[in-house]
Parts: structure tokens; sequence; C-alpha cells
């Protein structure tokens, strides 16, 4: 925790202690936060959800609208996908300078492999049990997206999984599937 | 004295040993959860929710409340200690908590936003024992066109009032319309958007989408924001405030707690926006306001009282309309609909039972948090001071298993870890989840209301004109709607860059 898990450096506790009133401390906390995403991020992101509501659109009239007096199934989610669209396409005009959200940073890896592993769980759960994978996803994200050493990553997996164990298992007999 | 008669009832079930001790669970593990960095109230609800799972209607939401009130106060310790803010509403509890904690006075500032939480809290309760039957004898008249229109004042108020960008806040409300509308269609039954997936066929569990969103995808910003400088946990020693400490944080206490109820009312940041105003208020009316941001106690005492008041009077609109009025509330609303309670005018009429049960659990709840959260400062000092590389594996393994043992799907799983993502994505590009969970919970109500209407009305729209009551509460829609985004219109218009205060707050 007082040290960079990326460069190893230790941190400027002294810019930490700096911050004295709550101005100086917004001041810090904008400093310290991550930059707000431009343009394109917010273009992407907006043609994403205008494109799931034009989607949605489709597949709404695909299922019925019906009339005002007898309104069909695709009735009421045309109306808000329509309303998605809509309002999409006005923040891809208003939003492009940027300004939202933060910026993926090199730092944004982690999580891809840390969806990756959940992935790799979710499917190796039904065909072993949980343990093995409970063991793997502790042990990368505690060794490689927490910065842990072999070593503690090694002894806080297994503490990990033996404590889930006799909690899931042994104590709460839920459904979990498992080896042992 | 009729009206005592179903509250004292109430009490007798909450007061069994076995409510008790899961009341007292709720808290430890709620505080637990709460204390983590980065989970806030609704990540903590969410990844939770699991574990009242298979109990009795009541008992699960006396553990409810005591997780509810654990996670809040969770949010408090680590804005006092880590001088990282659980949720918005305890921001302004930095500027004074944090102070205190550097000039060795954690233990106070800990213990005095304790005592003023609990009073807050319990005010609140008082005001809602009395004013929710009543609201909600008021709203036993209203017909579908009432619904429909409170259903979606309550979506657009919770994604206008939201920090942050307010149309991207409506585009998220509107895709988690939309996507609570997946599954079979309760008017026709007809299969919508299930593109032929059994699994989809019962629609999208709100338990799945909060894990996702909150939980999961709260796990995953963290372990890209985890690399960021963070202070370590102030010491703390003399949790018990003196009297000097009490007799400066009474006023403010008071002040806090009445404030907050007031404000917590209304839809929206109802507690942070209490907690910001009690900071203002404390100010202003100090002797030297000089002191404040620099360890003042009342700093501490007023904003803390408020916004537990505020998170309690929250449960006002929940409790006698059905409606959440913020992302908090969405996860209790929900937890409740999962114990077939549906909140709402005619749940104190027609389950007393349930209702009262549900009332006095926060009474409860909130003076377990009382008792316990004074002698357990230090268990939470040692769990602050764990890694958060250890952490995070054992939250999200438990929030994995708890979403499988919902209804034991690894679907589910494939879902939760969906939307674990998309949580994760719409933070980093500016969109709330926070209005996307509130308007999925809301979605059913909202779609069933508007149909109801439109057969009411035999598709003549005008007869709306005929409803006094859903005639205002449109035209407060409109304001709420409108205003808000002229203002931001204007704003850009003047190119201002878009301010980053509440940049680092989690759900």
């Amino acid at each position: 925790m007082m040290s960079n898990p990326a460069s190893g450096e230790p941190i400027d506790d002294l810019k930490l202690e700096e911050a004295e009133t709550p101005d100086e401390l917004l001041a810090l906390w904008e400093a310290e936060g991550p930059a707000p995403s431009g343009g394109i991020a917010n273009l992407v992101a907006c043609m994403v959800t205008g494109a799931l509501g034009v989607t949605g659109m489709v597949l709404s009239w695909n299922l019925g609208l019906g009339s005002l007096v007898d309104p069909g199934p695709g009735f009421f989610p045309f109306a808000v996908a329509l309303i998605a669209a809509v309002l999409s396409a006005a923040q891809i005009f208003l939003g492009r300078r940027g300004g939202d959200g933060e910026k993926f940073t090199s730092y944004s890896t982690m999580v891809v492999w840390g969806v990756l592993s959940l992935a790799i769980f979710v499917a190796l759960l039904p065909l072993i049990g949980f343990e093995i994978p409970s063991l793997l996803l502790s042990f990368v994200w505690m060794k490689f997206l927490g910065g842990e050493t072999w070593r503690s990553a090694t002894i806080y997996s297994l503490l990990v999984v033996a404590a889930f164990y006799a909690i899931f298992v042994a104590a709460l007999r839920t459904q979990i599937p498992h080896l042992f | 004295m009729d009206f005592f008669a179903p509250v004292i009832d109430g009490f007798g079930t909450v007061l069994e040993p076995g409510n008790l001790l899961y009341c007292f669970i709720g808290v430890l593990v709620g505080m637990l959860v709460g204390v983590l960095p980065g989970l806030g109230p609704s990540a903590t609800l969410a990844i939770l929710l699991p574990l009242t799972f298979g109990l009795e209607p009541v008992t699960a939401i006396i553990m409810l409340a005591g997780i509810f009130y654990g996670a809040q106060y969770g949010g408090t310790i680590t804005s006092v200690l880590l001088r990282l803010p659980g949720e918005a509403s305890s921001v302004v509890t930095v500027f004074d908590g944090y102070q205190m904690a550097k000039q060795g006075r954690a233990g106070t500032a800990l213990g005095v936003a304790a005592i003023g939480s609990f009073i807050g809290g319990t005010a609140a309760i008082i005001g809602l024992t009395f004013l929710a039957p009543l609201i909600a004898s008021f709203a036993l008249d209203f017909g579908p066109p009432e619904y429909a229109a409170l259903a979606l004042l309550g979506v657009t108020l919770v994604a206008t009032i939201s920090s942050g960008n307010k149309i991207k806040a409506l585009i998220a409300a509107a895709l988690g319309v939309f996507l609570a509308m997946v599954g079979r269609d309760v008017f026709t039954g007809t299969e919508r958007f299930t593109f032929g997936n059994l699994s989809l066929g019962d629609g999208i569990d709100f338990v799945i989408v909060a894990m996702g969103l909150f939980g999961v995808g709260e796990i995953l910003y963290n372990l890209e924001e985890r690399h960021r400088a963070s202070a370590p946990p102030k010491k703390v020693a003399h949790v018990w405030p003196t009297k000097n400490d009490l007799r400066r944080s009474s006023g403010a206490i008071g002040r806090g707690s009445v404030l907050g109820f007031l404000l917590g009312i209304l839809p929206g940041g109802g507690a942070t926006i209490s907690s910001m105003a009690a900071y203002g208020v404390e100010k202003k009316i100090a002797k030297e306001p000089s002191r404040f941001g620099k360890g003042a106690i009342e700093g501490v005492a007023g904003p803390e009282s408020a916004n537990n008041a505020a998170a309690t009077s929250s449960f006002i609109p929940l409790l006698s309309l059905g409606i959440p009025a913020n992302a908090t509330m969405a996860m209790m609303f929900g937890a409740l609909l999962i114990q077939g309670i549906t909140p709402g005018p005619l749940l104190v009429s027609d389950e007393p039972e349930l209702f009262w049960g549900v009332v006095n659990s926060m009474y409860i709840g909130n003076i377990l948090l009382l008792i316990m959260a004074i002698p357990l400062i230090g268990v939470f000092v040692k769990v602050l001071s764990v890694r958060p590389a250890i952490l995070a594996p054992i939250t999200v393994l438990i929030t994995l298993i708890g979403a499988y043992t919902v209804k034991n799907s690894v679907f589910d799983l494939v879902l939760l870890v969906v939307f674990g993502l998309i949580g994760y994505l719409m933070k980093k590009t500016g969109f709330e989840p926070g209005p996307l969970v509130l308007a999925f919970v809301l979605a059913e109500m909202l779609e069933s209301n508007v149909r109801r209407s439109l057969l009411l009305f035999e598709g003549h729209l005008a007869e709306v004109f005929t409803r006094p009551i859903t005639v205002s509460l449109l035209a407060l829609l409109v304001v709420v709607v409108v205003l808000p985004m002229v203002k931001t219109l204007l704003d850009r218009a003047k190119s201002t860059p878009v301010s980053k205060e509440e940049k680092g707050l989690h759900v």
C-alpha cells in the first residue's frame, strides 16, 4: 500500500499531507484523479448506446407496436429505445469536446486480465468445481494484478480457498460445484 | 391507540433472539464490506444480497436493515481514516474528519459520527413511522396514470439530480428500462428479446444486474485505480468523545438530523445534498468559521447526522409510494421484491406485520450500529490495513459464489461478468450505473401502468388532463428534465470545462 506496485517507488506522502483546506483537498483530488476522456471516447460510447437504441427499436418494431388504444408488446420498448437513440445522438453532438468519464491508461490493461480471469473461472466452474478456479483466480489477482510476492500470493490464495470451502461447502452447504 | 398496536407487535417480532442475531450479523458484515475502499453502500448491498435469500421475509429485512446501516457507516470510517469517501454523501466528512485523524483524534471523529448517525437515523425513523402511513393512505387513490407519472418522475429525477452528465444518466436510465423488458411480456405472454434463450425467458434477474454493475464493476474499476497514492490508515485512540466534544457536537447533531430528514424525502441525491447543507449551516453559524477544514468536530457531527437521517427518510417514498429515491434505495427495493414484498401504498394496510417489521428493524439496526461501531473500530482499522491486492480476489470470489447461489445458474454468472464489464466501461465513459439499476427496478411498474393508462383512456391522451395529480407530477417532470437540459446547453455554450469535483467517488 505504501509503494507503487507498478514502479515500486515510494508514494509521495508529503503531497497527501499538504492539503489542508477543503478547497485544497478538492483540488488535490482533481489533480490525482485520471484525466477526463476526450471527444473520441464520447463519440464511441454514444455510438454504442445509439446503436443499442436503434437495434432495440428494430427488434421492438418486429414484436408489433399495436396502437395507442391497444399497445402491443413492442410499444413500450420501442419508446424507450427511441429515447436512448435520440439522447445518444444529442450527446454525440453536445459532448464532442469530451470532458466526462476518464481516459483509459496503461493500468486499464489490468482490467482486461481481470475480466479474462473471471471468464475462465465461470467457464471452469461447472466442469471442475470451484476450488481450482478460485485458487487460480486468487493467485493471478494477487501476484500479477496486485504485485504480491510469489510466497505471499501462494499462501494467501491457499488460505482463501480453504476458508471459502469451509464457509460455502462445509458450513452453509450451498450448491456450488466442488471437487472434494 | 389503534395506530400503535401493530407498531408494538412489530417490535415483538424484531426482538426475537434469532432476528436480533441476523441483524447483528448484518451490521457486522455490512461494516466489514463497507469499509473496503471503493465499495460504497450500493455495492456492499449488491455483494451481500444473496446472504438474505432463504431466510424468512421478516428476518431477511431485518438483516438487510443491518447491512444497510453497517454499509453506510463503513463509508464514514474510510472517510476519516483514509480520506476516501465511500460515497458522495460522506465527502464532507473527509474535510474535518481526516484533519481530526491527523491530529490523533480519529477515534473521537468516528465516535461522534456514530452517535450523530444514531440520533439522525432514529429521529428520521420516528418521522417515518408517522409520515409513511399518511402518505400511503393518500396514495391509495392513485390509479395507473398516477403511478406511471410517479415512476417516470422517479427515474428521471434520479438521472438528472445525479452528479455527472445528465444526458448520459438519462441514456443509462432508458437502457435500464429496456433491459428489464427482456423476457415474457406480462400482458400478452410474448417472449421479448430472448433470442430463443430459455434462461432469458423469465427476464434478467435484478440481483445479477446490480451485483454486476455495482459489485464486479466497482471491483474491476478499483483494480485499475489501486496504484494511486493512498495514505496509510491513521491510528485510532480515544474513541469515546469527551464531554466537551459532545457539548460542541450536540447542536450540530440536532440541526443535521432535522435538515437531513427534510432533504432526504426528496428524490435524487438526498443524503449528499443534506450532508453538504449541514456542513454549510455549521460553518455559517459557527463563532469561528476558520476552524472548519482544520478538524472542527461539528464538521463531522452535522453532516454525519444529516446523511444518516436522509438515508433513512429516503425510505419514506419507497415504503409509501413504492418509488426508490436513489441507487441504494433501488437496491433495497429489489431486495424487498425478492422477499415477495412489494413496497408501496398497499403494504401498510395489507401487510402491516411486514411494513412495521421493516420500520422496526431499522430502529434495531441503528441501535446495534451504535453499540457495535465504537468497540469494533479497532477491527476495521485492521481490515483497512490488509493490502487491497489480497482483499480484491476475496470480494470478487464472494460476489461470484454469491451470485451463483441465487439460482445455481452458470448462465447468471456469465451475465454477472458481462454486467461487471459494462459497469466498468460505464464508469470510464461517464455513464453512471446508478440510474440504470434504478430504472431497471422501476421498469415493470412504469410499463404496466403506462399500458393500463392507455387502455383506461382508450387512446385519448388528452384524458390525462382530467387527473390533477398526474398533471402536477408530469408538470414537475417537465421542470426537472427541461431545466437541467437548458442549463447543460448554456454551460456547454460557455464551454467551461466540466467540474471534476465529484471524481473519485464510488457508488
